[in-house]
């Protein structure tokens, strides 16, 4: 299979965890579309590692993985804690500071 | 490539030698990698003070660990380039990952002594009233308790600090020394993330108005990771058109002294689709970093939000960083491009120079207000961005470092101003400050005279650099905006100071505490910066200019 295929789904997934990234309002699935988003880019590494005949992309995605781990203990600890303060996680209810 | 060719790079046959024994040693060179690393070491050790060290030692423990870590670091920054690092004997270290060179050994320097005057901040335990005999910091008494509830008033009664602050810090200057010096795309993209997620903590950690606190980091949180994963697909997409993620091969490919040799690389390799979205992609991640508008968003309501001494830092620190990545991405890695970049760097400049400054004008508190400011700073930073010439780069260096010790000095002096429900942030209770408390209401007069780019402070060296920089670039037009915005900007800089100097105080309004000798250093160091810098900036501008060479 030609791995450009690879690529057109990498970026289409990236699209919907943008896309739900901007939609939806709990903040917990706000946070999950962004991995999806680091997910994507894992793929499109791996398939342009695969068609550069190099490793770099794949060592990459290591790194993204780990980084994406380190995002999740930072993230949910913090959305956690405002959990916990409001008893809400959407993103629509945090809004003491408006212009 | 054929297919076993490619599948020949991670499977071997049996017979064949093992290819892990050709993999070479790497080769690190410790000695020019020490500013950073004797951060890091330095934070690893406070992570373990705050393991092992009985509780009521602590803050001095981690207050000493950090000043010493960062002192030691500038001075290692000092000695590489009084070595000539910055100059001749710059180079590409561990295996091509970082680059010591001037612009970078300049802009650590600059973070080290922000880093620093900043921790002084962090360290203040004399403006918050005594919790039940204990000295407290801007810092929540116990970051897991819920606001308002009993475990929370248990911790504060207990006397309980977090003083996990600075190893924190540690971690995010640790990331930020390295963020400008990366020369390939993974070691910046890792930086990027060692530096973000200290600081997402620590905008969580406010003692007073927790809620917000709270949702500051919330915000600066889903923002910031939204807008590093468009970083790393633009990462992903410049892997895909040149093969390789280092700076220097990613340049040749650029300016097509690589040829695209292999026709099964066609769809990727060499790929202008590729390189522009690739490239736009990165550079939009960094101006989040910088808060160029369209992507400034969240800087209000973080600076807002965050523990006023974080505030500090993070406006200094991490611009500074930030503007470093950007100038070597743009100087180093996109030069082949330039013609596509500028027209956009152009309308972001305007756009974010205009934006700052108009709704600045709007703002009824200082933090806000100031975060406004910060914006429309890095309209004007971008400015000298934009010139591609080696002016560009020293120019934006010298106004980096100037811009970082005005605006920690800014929040120093905001932290001061208090009363009953903490700091007393909105603008109407500073009202006739300069008449109860001269001193202070001067001090942030300087600071704002400073930001507004008035001659003989800091802003107005910066300022002129820039601008002059950007004109010879061939950017007039930018120039002229640049001053109008100036003028904008002055306006709301002089209200706050007309309104502390020649209005009446009102009876309810904030008391200014009296702070420890740390806040002291940390706004003395400001003021004194501003001065020097505005009455004799020759010396600064020639280190700039000598600074101002990357290396590729």
């Amino acid at each position: 299979m030609n791995p450009v295929n690879y690529l057109y789904l990498a970026a289409l997934l990236f699209t919907i965890g943008a896309t739900g990234v901007l939609i939806r309002r709990n903040a917990i699935v706000v946070f999950m579309c962004i991995e999806l988003m680091l997910n994507a880019c894992n793929l499109a590494f791996v398939t342009f590692s695969r068609m550069h005949g190099n490793l770099d992309g794949q060592i990459i995605a290591f790194f993204t993985m780990v980084v994406a781990a380190a995002e999740v203990v930072v993230g949910l600890a913090i959305i956690v804690s405002l959990f916990r303060s409001r008893h809400s996680a959407s993103v629509d209810d945090a809004s003491l500071m408006k212009l | 490539m054929s297919a076993s060719a490619v599948h020949s790079l991670w499977t071997t046959a049996a017979t064949a030698a093992d290819p892990i024994s050709k993999i070479d040693t790497p080769k690190i060179e410790y000695g020019q990698l020490s500013p950073t690393l004797i951060v890091v070491g330095a934070a690893i050790a406070g992570v373990l003070v705050e393991a092992f060290v009985p509780r009521k030692y602590r803050y001095h423990a981690q207050l000493i660990l950090s000043t010493a870590a960062l002192i030691v670091a500038f001075v290692a920054v000092v000695m590489l380039a009084a070595d000539g690092y910055g100059t001749t004997k710059a180079r590409i270290a561990a295996m091509g990952a970082i680059a010591v060179d001037g612009p970078a050994l300049f802009l650590q320097g600059t973070i080290l002594l922000a880093a620093l005057v900043g921790l002084f901040t962090f360290a203040e335990r004399r403006l918050d009233p005594e919790a039940h005999g204990t000295r407290v910091d801007s810092f929540a008494a116990q970051a897991a308790s819920v606001p308002g509830s009993e475990s929370e008033q248990a911790a504060v009664k207990a006397g309980f600090t977090t003083t996990e602050v600075f190893p924190l810090l540690l971690f995010a200057v640790a990331g930020m020394l390295v963020f400008p010096s990366a020369n390939d795309l993974l070691t910046l993209f890792i930086a990027l993330e060692v530096f973000s997620l200290p600081l997402y903590l620590l905008c969580a950690l406010a003692r007073r108005k927790r809620l917000m606190s709270q949702e500051a980091a919330v915000k600066y949180f889903l923002l910031g990771a939204f807008a590093s994963a468009f970083t790393l697909f633009g990462i992903a997409l410049l892997y895909g058109y040149a093969g390789s993620v280092s700076y220097g091969t990613i340049a040749q490919v650029v300016d097509g002294t690589v040829q695209n040799v292999n026709p099964a690389l066609a769809d990727t390799m060499g790929n202008d689709a590729l390189l522009l979205v690739g490239a736009a992609l990165i550079v939009m991640g960094l101006l989040f970093k910088v808060g160029a508008v369209p992507f400034h968003m969240w800087t209000p309501d973080v600076y807002q939000g965050a523990p006023t001494p974080v505030t500090g830092f993070m406006a200094a620190a991490t611009k500074v960083a930030a503007f470093g990545a950007l100038l070597r991405l743009l100087y180093v890695v996109l030069p082949g491009l330039r013609w596509d970049w500028r027209p956009v760097m152009w309308g972001v400049a305007i756009i974010t120079m205009l934006g700052g400054a108009i709704v600045a004008i709007t703002q009824t508190d200082i933090k806000r207000l100031l975060a406004y400011s910060s914006i429309a700073h890095a309209g004007f930073i971008l400015a000298g961005v934009i010139a591609t010439t080696p002016d560009g780069v020293s120019s934006v260096l010298f106004y980096l470092a100037a811009y970082s010790f005005v605006t920690i000095g800014a929040f120093a002096v905001v932290t001061l101003v208090r009363d009953a429900g903490g700091e007393a942030t909105h603008l109407s209770k500073w009202a006739g400050l300069g008449r109860r408390s001269p001193l202070v209401a001067a001090v942030l007069a300087v600071f704002l005279l400073a930001f507004a780019g008035i001659p003989l402070t800091s802003g107005f060296a910066g300022k002129f650099a820039v601008f002059k920089a950007a004109a010879e670039g061939g950017a007039a037009p930018l120039v002229v905006v640049g001053v109008i915005s100036s003028a904008i900007a002055a306006f709301f800089y002089i209200r706050v100071i007309v309104l502390m100097f020649f209005s009446e105080p009102r009876p309810d309004g904030p008391t200014v505490a009296v702070p420890s000798p740390l806040t002291v250093m940390a706004i003395g160091v400001g003021v004194a910066v501003t001065l020097v810098l505005g009455v004799a900036p020759q010396y600064f501008l020639d280190l700039a200019n000598q600074a101002g060479v990357f290396v590729r």
